[in-house]
Order: structure tokens, then C-alpha cells, then sequence
């Protein structure tokens, strides 16, 4: 006796519980390879998923089993030319080839146990530990924003939300409903009528009573209305408050002659990471690239990163350029604003306090968060100076680090935007 | 055996190469009609359709269709999707689970005569192996072993819940890696029940506390007793093979819950412990079935050549051994030895040679089906191959046996498939399958009970083979287990030739 029976609808996920406890379990390590593709992956490349090595002998569950040595018999096949008695040389290392034949399910040796973790996966053990600065402070809670979606029908409503279609139908509906019984009944006089075979004006007395009731009936019909109040239905709108899901992220570069474009490039991983990071906490990100030599200039990405200038090196100006457009087309209100400023750190001697005062007086009471990156292998410059002083009195909105080489973006990404660092309750 | 043909001509089952449910119950049905015309038993069968996404999961989980949570499935998971998206691997086609009913999953992908071989194979060949070996009667409960297992998969979630899923794992860990000594060899396990389990584990909890309690009494009694007690207590009173077993009654500082989950891990590995012993027996037996059964139904006119050749293509990959030098070679096929091995006892009855008659003189002639049927119930894979691999097979396969001593630089070749060398290589294959010469054999001889109540093992070396370097991390979670030093000592012709410690200690032979 057997039972057939159609599985392939149960849930085919079952071993995402089991999956998940590998992926915990292994959290270290994933996270390292995570942080070493970051440094080797090009810029335009963090929207998939990634491969994790791990080595073999860290997932490794031991049994006892026996080792290599002693004094053994193994039985092997396809013998084609071995005669008894026959000596066979051992190979070197004693390792590989077919002499290892009772080691099969050990044979992977130091290989790396790999598996592929998702793009989502993938950016969550890049951000981890990672928080958001001042996210509290433009959630939900404090939401001003409301708008209007569809929530199905109702029966009460304003004229120019009438659902034509479903008014109608139901009126259609109701007509037969409520019709159903007389016009049962209407057929069946029907058919008794035409039974009697009445003729023109046929004076038999069950003839007149049918066709009388016939006709009162008919009239009964009719009278049931096309559209009633009823039938009316309006389509429902309800508010619901908008979280306030809106960053902008101003990348601020300088392009002067002293910035070379492995510097560039540095900077441009950095402001990859801050878009990534930003896309993962908010619905709706725009950018903002401002360059500046001696004269600050909003660009498109392009632009930004790869046409060339030469000159000197005014960081104000770009900073005033950030606060008009913010002026102009970022309430503060609606959104949040962050800024990543990257530089080699020259600027004009005048410049950098006027720099700082900027910052202090008219930028960081606006952003969220502000944050400068020096790119320089060489002592600290004129504008790391100036900006020192800022750090103590904004230590939540501003943040600056140096950047001496690639491998150190990762590191300096995540220490800036470390969780405890900005754990500032509301 | 020849079927006669139906005068009407054939009448095919299905002309096409894909399947529906309503084919699947015919095919089911007439498999089942043949089955019964070879006396298989079964139980009754459970066939369910999966995708293959579900077959990867089947198959993390070690084929139990339920298992409890642990990051190691997760792992083997990983694995095969990795190589499975890859194209690396295939999927199984089957997989079957000993069972009452026996459940077999078939994969939804696989072609009509794909389903018709599984069905053969896993529902009517692994089916009645399940039933009739008496690995399996003596140490399985088909009837229970589903419920059993999700028992135990509620039992560790509810664990994790209360203390946290990283204690659980830690035990689970630990278990795992002791789990191929969590097994009673020689004395027939009491058949599992979940809702036994379920209404005893409380008292038992209790009980056990209270005999561990009792073992590890701290109050001192009077000095004279202890003095005549010291002399006379040792503990255990004989080696104890199973260790898991021992951990769960006696490990001093275990709680209850952990205790229950050495009992789980232990009970799991009991359910698998006749199919580590029966591996080449169970495919060859199903194996063996799949070819008669469809050659039957063929022969009865029910399936297209069209069909057999499909099949015939399938069956032939299973059964193929590439040789020792070959760069497919990954050990002897199972499916290969074990389908060779039945053709061949069926052979021997049916038309013996003179070789056959003087090696076999008990079969020689006999009716193959009871023979067979005989040969099927009464042994596990290493007294299968030592009463039954005639000289014709060792000269089919070529075998040769190999000698390897680590203190020459030669390997001798010692047997190769002629006169003088079948017995060697019959009894040397023989031992390859014998799991006590697989596994290291290592048995609990003493707890210090009265001192400082170090746990110490013994292992007997065998042949000289050392232990793997796994056996470091393995006394690590066995020392988490007992609570207190562990020692191992290795024993070379009942000489003490190396003794190790976990913690480390420098302790001198």
C-alpha cells in the first residue's frame, strides 16, 4: 500500500534556521572577508553578494577517527599489471594519488570551506556595529509629513471619490436580488397563460385573474429603482504620516593640483560607503558633488571624480556653496543632511579658520553629521588644525579621520561611524 | 526466468517521459504486483513529491525528514547549494528513510522512468531491507522514530529558549563529536518512544540527579569506611564503550537538560548505527531490485524500449567502478559491489560453475530467491562480503590488496585476483567494512572518584594506526562534558605507549 502525496508547496526553507546558525557562528570570519572585498572591489561594484572563504580547518568538526600510519590492508580495484609480491614505491609526502584511498571524505585537505552570501547579507556584515548618527532624531515619532493612500471602499463619501464601477455593480447586484422571487413567479403565470391558449381578448375568468396578476407584477418590477443611496460607493482615502525617509549626502572634494587621482580614488571608496550606508537606513537618498580648487562648483559623479583641474586651494568656498544649496533646495526640516568632506589637506593659510567658523556657525547646527577625511601620508595639515577645535564642540555631528592608504578606508569608515561613538539618546 | 509475452501485444504504462500523479500510482502498482511476486516485504510506503530546493534540504539534515536546529546542517547546506548552483553535483534522485511508513522522497525534476527506477529502488529495495535485515530489526524502530525526532526537535528548541541557543550549541558541539561512541554494541537498545520519552523525562530527570548525586557523595563517612570503601570501589566496575552513554549517567557537574541532549544525540546515532554497517548490503540490495523489478516490467510488455534505455543509462552510471588509477576513482562504489555481489549469488544458484560448487557448496544449486533473501536478513556489510564474494567477483573487479607498513618504504602488493590470492583478499575487503576496525577503539576504564575526578579513557591501538589529530579537540568537548581532566592513554599490545591529557599536562609516561 502507498501513499502518494504532493510536498513541493510545504515551505522549501527549511534549513534557513540552520543556515543563519552557520552564518552566526562564523560571524568573525565573514565579517573579515567582508572588510577584504570591500578594499579589492571596484566602486561601481558593491550591489551583489559575495563569496566567503573559510579556512577548512576552523569549520572543521572532529570525530575520532583514525590517523595516517600503522600497519594496514586496503583493497583497491582494477588491478591491471601487479603481480603478488610486487613493491611499490611510496609517494613523497605520502599524501594524494590513489594511496590515500580510505581518506576520501577527508580529501579536501586545507581547502577553504566557500559559500556565497547575498547582497543584503553582504551589507549587513559591512555595516555592522555601524550606526546611523542622530537617526533618532528624524523618526517616525516626530513625522509632519502625511499622505494619502487608497484603503479599498466605503459607503459614505464625498461626490468625487463616487466609484462609478462599483456603484453601479452593486445596484446591478441588488436588482436581481431583490427581483428574484417575482420574476420567478412571472414565469410561471407566463407559461399557465400560454397553456389556456388565450385568444384576442379572451373573456375566460382565469384568463383575466392571470393576466391581471400579470400585469401587477410587471409594474412591481419595474418599480424597483436603477441605483438607490444603497449601491452608492466611494473610494477611501486614508493619511498615513510619512517618516521623514529623506537624506541628502553632499560629497565635498577638493580637485586642486596637489590631489592626485589615487587620492581621488580613495575618497571616492569612502563616499561609495557612506551612499551605502545611507541606502540602507533611508527610502530616498539624493546627492550633492561639490568640487572645488579655488572656486567651488556643483558637478554631476562623472565629473566629480574624473575631470582634472589644476590650481590652487580655497576650502571655504566650497563650504559656502554646501550652505546655499542647502539654503535653497534642503529645509532642514524635511531632511536629513550629511556631508563627507575628503581632502589631501592643503588649503590657502588664510582660509582654514574662516573654514572652521563656517562649519561652527552656519553648517553643523544644519547636518546631521559632518565628517572630514585627511588623505595624506604626511603630517597633519593647516585645516586638520583648524578643524581639531570642532571636534570637542560637536561631538556627535562632527567626526574627522586620516587616511593614509587603502586598507585604511574600511577601518577609518567603521571608526567614524562606530555605534558607541554616537549613542546620543534623544 | 522468462515472462511470457501477452498475446494482445504490449500494453505500455506511459509512452512519454513525463510523469503525473495518476502515472506514478499505476507504475506504483504494478511495481508492487512484482514486488510481491519475489516475496519483498515492506512497509508500507510514503512517496513524496519534492522540488529540489527541498531535496537540498533533505539532504542537509542527514535524510531525517525532521532534525533539531544545529549550525553543522547549516553548513553541509551551504555546501550544497554551492556546488549545486555550480553544476558541480547533481542532486541524489531519491532519498528514503527507514521508516514505518517508509518514507522516499522523489525529486520533481526527475523523468518518468527516473520515478519508476526510484520508486523500484527506494520503496521496494531499501523498503524491505529496512524491514527484513536484522541490523535493522534488532537495533531501529521504523514505527517511531518520526515522532521521536520531532520530540527532539521541540525538547532543543525549548532548551535554547530557557538557556540561551549558544549553551545548547555548546552541548550539541560536544555530543557530536563523541557521537559515533554513543552506541550499545552488543546489547539490544529498548525501542524509543517520544510520548515514553516525553512522560518519563521528568522523573527520570530527577532520578538521574539523584544517582549522580549519590556517585559523587561528598559527605565524608567514617574513616574506617572509607578506608574499606577505597579499596574496594572502582568505578566503572568494567570498561564502558559507550561514552555518551556513561557522560549522560555520570557526568558530575551536567544539568538535567544536558544530560537529555547527550540522550538525543545518542539515540540519533543509534537509528544510524545499522546503516553505517550495511551500506554496500542495503544499495546493492536495492540496487539489485531496481534492475529485476523493471527488467520484469519490461519483460512484461509495460514499458517502451524507449523507457529501458533511459533506465538502462542510469542503472549503468550507478554501478560503475572506475579503477584504482582512474581520476573518478573515490573508493569502491557501493552500489557497484553490493549489485554485483546479488547478480552473482543469483548466478551461483542458478547456473554454478565447478569453482562455484567446490566454494559454495551450501548455494550451488539452490533457489536463488530463498538464497538471496537468506543472504539479505542474516548479515551487515563485513560478514556479507566474507560468506559471500565468490573468486568471479574478485576477477570482475580485479582486486588486489595492498599492504602498507609505515616502517618500510614499500607498499607490497600481497593478494591480486588468482588462486592463491582470493581468500586473502576476500578476508582483507571483509575488514574494510568492519567497523570495529574503522573506528579507533576507545573505552572508558576508570573515574577517580575519590581524588580529583579525572576521567580516563583507553585506547587499544589496532594494527598500530594512531589516532587522527582531531582526537585534540574531541577530548576538549569531552572535557567540557565531564568537568574534569581528561586522560587518554594508548595502549600498544597492552603496553602503555602514550598518554595525553586535557588540559595539557606534561605528565611522564
Amino acid at each position: 500500500m502507498s501513499y502518494i502525496i504532493d510536498r513541493r508547496l510545504n515551505g522549501k526553507n527549511k534549513s534557513t534556521v540552520n543556515r543563519q546558525r552557520f552564518l552566526r557562528r562564523y560571524r568573525q570570519h565573514i565579517k573579515e572577508a567582508v572588510a577584504d572585498s570591500v578594499n579589492r572591489r571596484s566602486i561601481t561594484d558593491m550591489d551583489r553578494g559575495e563569496q566567503i572563504s573559510i579556512p577548512t580547518r576552523n569549520t572543521h568538526e572532529p570525530v575520532i577517527t583514525h590517523g595516517p600510519g600503522g600497519k594496514q590492508h586496503r583493497v583497491f580495484p582494477g588491478n591491471k599489471e601487479f603481480n603478488t609480491g610486487d613493491e611499490l614505491e611510496k609517494p613523497e609526502s605520502g599524501g594524494g594519488g590513489s594511496g590515500s584511498g580510505q581518506a576520501s571524505d577527508q580529501g579536501e585537505g586545507e581547502d577553504d570551506f566557500s559559500f556565497y552570501i547575498t547582497k543584503d547579507e553582504f551589507l549587513n556584515y559591512l555595516f555592522d556595529d555601524l550606526a546611523l548618527p542622530n537617526m533618532i532624531k528624524k523618526t517616525l515619532s516626530q513625522s509632519k509629513d502625511f499622505k494619502t493612500r487608497r484603503a479599498g471602499f466605503v459607503s459614505e463619501g464625498t461626490p468625487n471619490n463616487l466609484s462609478v464601477v462599483r456603484s453601479l455593480r452593486n445596484a446591478h447586484a441588488r436588482r436581481i436580488g431583490m427581483t428574484v422571487g417575482k420574476r420567478k413567479k412571472l414565469k410561471e403565470l407566463k407559461q399557465e397563460l400560454a397553456a389556456l391558449e388565450p385568444a384576442e381578448n379572451d373573456g375566460r375568468p382565469d384568463v383575466v385573474t392571470l393576466m391581471e396578476q400579470i400585469d401587477t407584477l410587471e409594474k412591481k418590477l419595474k418599480s424597483v429603482p436603477f441605483l438607490d443611496d444603497l449601491d452608492l460607493r466611494y473610494r477611501s482615502q486614508v493619511k498615513v504620516p510619512t517618516p521623514s525617509s529623506k537624506a541628502v549626502m553632499f560629497c565635498l572634494m577638493d580637485v586642486s593640483g596637489s590631489m592626485t587621482q589615487d587620492i581621488k580614488d580613495i575618497a571616492k571608496r569612502f563616499y561609495i560607503l557612506l551612499y551605502l550606508f545611507l541606502q540602507k537606513n533611508y527610502e530616498h537618498i539624493e546627492l550633492v558633488f561639490i568640487r572645488h580648487h579655488t572656486s567651488a562648483k556643483e558637478v554631476d559623479e562623472q565629473d566629480f571624480f574624473y575631470s582634472r583641474e589644476t590650481g590652487g586651494t580655497i576650502v571655504s568656498s566650497a563650504l559656502k556653496l554646501m550652505k546655499e544649496i542647502i539654503d535653497d533646495r534642503y529645509t532642514s526640516s524635511e531632511w536629513n543632511i550629511y556631508a563627507a568632506q575628503a581632502s589631501d589637506g592643503d588649503n590657502w593659510d588664510d582660509d582654514s579658520p574662516l573654514c572652521a567658523q563656517l562649519l561652527e556657525k552656519q553648517i553643523l547646527p544644519q547636518v546631521q553629521y559632518f565628517s572630514y577625511i585627511e588623505i595624506t601620508p604626511n603630517q597633519h595639515q593647516a585645516l586638520w588644525e583648524s578643524y581639531s577645535g570642532l571636534q570637542k564642540t560637536f561631538p556627535h555631528h562632527f567626526a574627522m579621520a586620516q587616511i593614509r592608504q587603502p586598507g585604511d578606508i574600511y577601518p577609518v569608515f567603521r571608526d567614524l561611524f562606530a555605534k558607541d561613538r554616537y549613542q546620543e539618546a534623544v | 526466468m522468462s515472462h511470457p509475452q501477452p498475446d494482445t501485444g504490449r500494453q505500455y504504462l506511459s509512452t512519454d517521459s513525463e510523469w503525473t500523479f495518476e502515472l506514478l500510482e499505476v507504475y506504483d502498482r504494478e511495481i508492487a504486483r512484482i514486488a510481491e511476486l519475489y516475496r519483498l516485504d515492506t512497509y508500507p510506503n510514503q512517496i513524496e513529491i519534492i522540488s529540489a530546493e527541498q531535496m537540498m534540504d533533505a539532504y542537509s539534515s542527514v535524510g531525517m525528514p525532521i532534525g533539531y536546529n544545529h549550525w553543522s546542517y547549516g553548513k553541509q547546506f551551504l555546501h550544497t547549494q554551492k556546488n549545486y548552483q555550480r553544476g558541480q553535483m547533481g542532486l541524489a534522485y531519491e532519498i528514503v528513510i527507514n521508516s514505518n511508513p517508509c518514507i522516499a522522497y522523489l525529486m520533481e525534476e526527475n523523468t518518468m522512468p527516473m520515478q519508476a527506477l526510484v520508486i523500484a529502488h527506494a520503496c521496494y529495495g531499501h523498503n524491505s531491507f529496512f524491514k527484513g535485515n536484522y541490523l535493522f530489526r534488532t537495533w531501529t524502530d521504523a514505527s517511531s522514530i518520526i515522532d521521536y525526532l520531532l520530540f527532539a526537535k521541540h525538547y532543543v528548541r525549548q532548551c535554547e529558549e530557557r538557556y540561551g541557543v549558544e549553551e545548547v550549541e555548546q552541548v550539541l558541539d560536544a555530543c557530536h563529536a563523541l557521537q559515533n561512541y554513543g552506541v550499545d554494541r552488543y546489547r539490544r537498545p529498548k525501542p524509543i518512544s517520544a510520548a515514553e520519552e516525553k512522560m518519563r523525562q521528568k522523573e527520570r530527570e530527577d532520578i538521574l540527579q539523584q544517582q549522580v548525586n549519590d556517585l559523587w557523595r561528598t559527605l565524608p563517612a567514617s574513616p574506617k569506611e572509607e578506608q574499606k570503601k577505597r579499596s574496594k570501589r572502582k568505578f566503572p566496575s568494567e570498561p564502558q564503550e559507550n561514552i555518551l552513554y556513561f557522560l549522560e549517567k555520570n557526568a558530575p557537574l551536567l544539568a538535567p537538560w544536558q544530560r537529555e541532549l547527550i540522550r538525543i544525540v545518542r539515540k540519533i546515532s543509534q537509528y544510524f548505527y545499522p546503516q553505517r554497517q550495511t551500506q554496500v548490503m542495503n544499495e546493492g540490495w536495492a540496487t539489485f531490485w531496481h534492475y529485476t523489478l523493471l527488467n520484469h516490467l519490461y519483460d512484461d510488455g509495460k514499458i517502451t524500449d524507449g523507457f529501458m534505455m533511459e533506465f538502462l543509462t542510469s542503472h549503468t552510471n550507478v554501478v560503475y567502478q572506475p579503477g584504482y588509477d582512474s581520476p573518478y576513482y573515490s573508493g569502491i562504489n557501493p552500489y557497484a559491489l553490493g549489485f554485483n555481489m546479488f547478480q552473482d549469488i543469483k548466478r551461483i544458484c542458478e547456473n554454478p560453475t565447478d569453482e562455484d560448487r567446490e566454494w559454495f557448496p551450501d548455494m550451488a544449486g539452490k533457489d536463488w530467491l530463498d538464497t538471496l533473501h537468506f543472504a539479505m536478513r542474516n548479515f551487515k556489510d563485513e560478514s556479507f562480503i566474507q560468506q559471500f564474494l565468490s573468486p568471479k567477483m574478485i576477477r570482475d573487479f580485479h582486486l588486489f590488496s595492498i599492504f602498507d607498513d609505515d616502517e618500510k618504504d614499500h607498499y607490497r602488493v600481497e593478494a591480486i585476483h588468482n588462486e592463491s590470492g582470493y581468500r586473502t583478499i576476500r578476508e582483507m575487503l571483509a575488514r574494510q567494512y568492519d567497523l570495529s576496525v574503522r573506528e579507533p577503539n576507545i573505552q572508558i576504564t576508570s573515574v577517580d572518584i575519590e581524588g580529583d575526578r579525572s576521567l580516563t579513557l583507553r585506547h587499544t591501538m589496532q594494527n598500530n594506526t594512531p589516532l587522527s589529530g582531531d582526537i585534540h579537540e574531541v577530548m576538549k568537548h569531552l572535557h567540557f562534558l565531564w568537568g574534569f581532566d581528561i586522560h587518554l592513554e594508548t595502549f600498544q599490545d597492552d603496553r602503555l605507549i602514550k598518554r595525553q591529557s586535557c588540559p595539557d599536562m606534561k605528565i611522564p609516561v
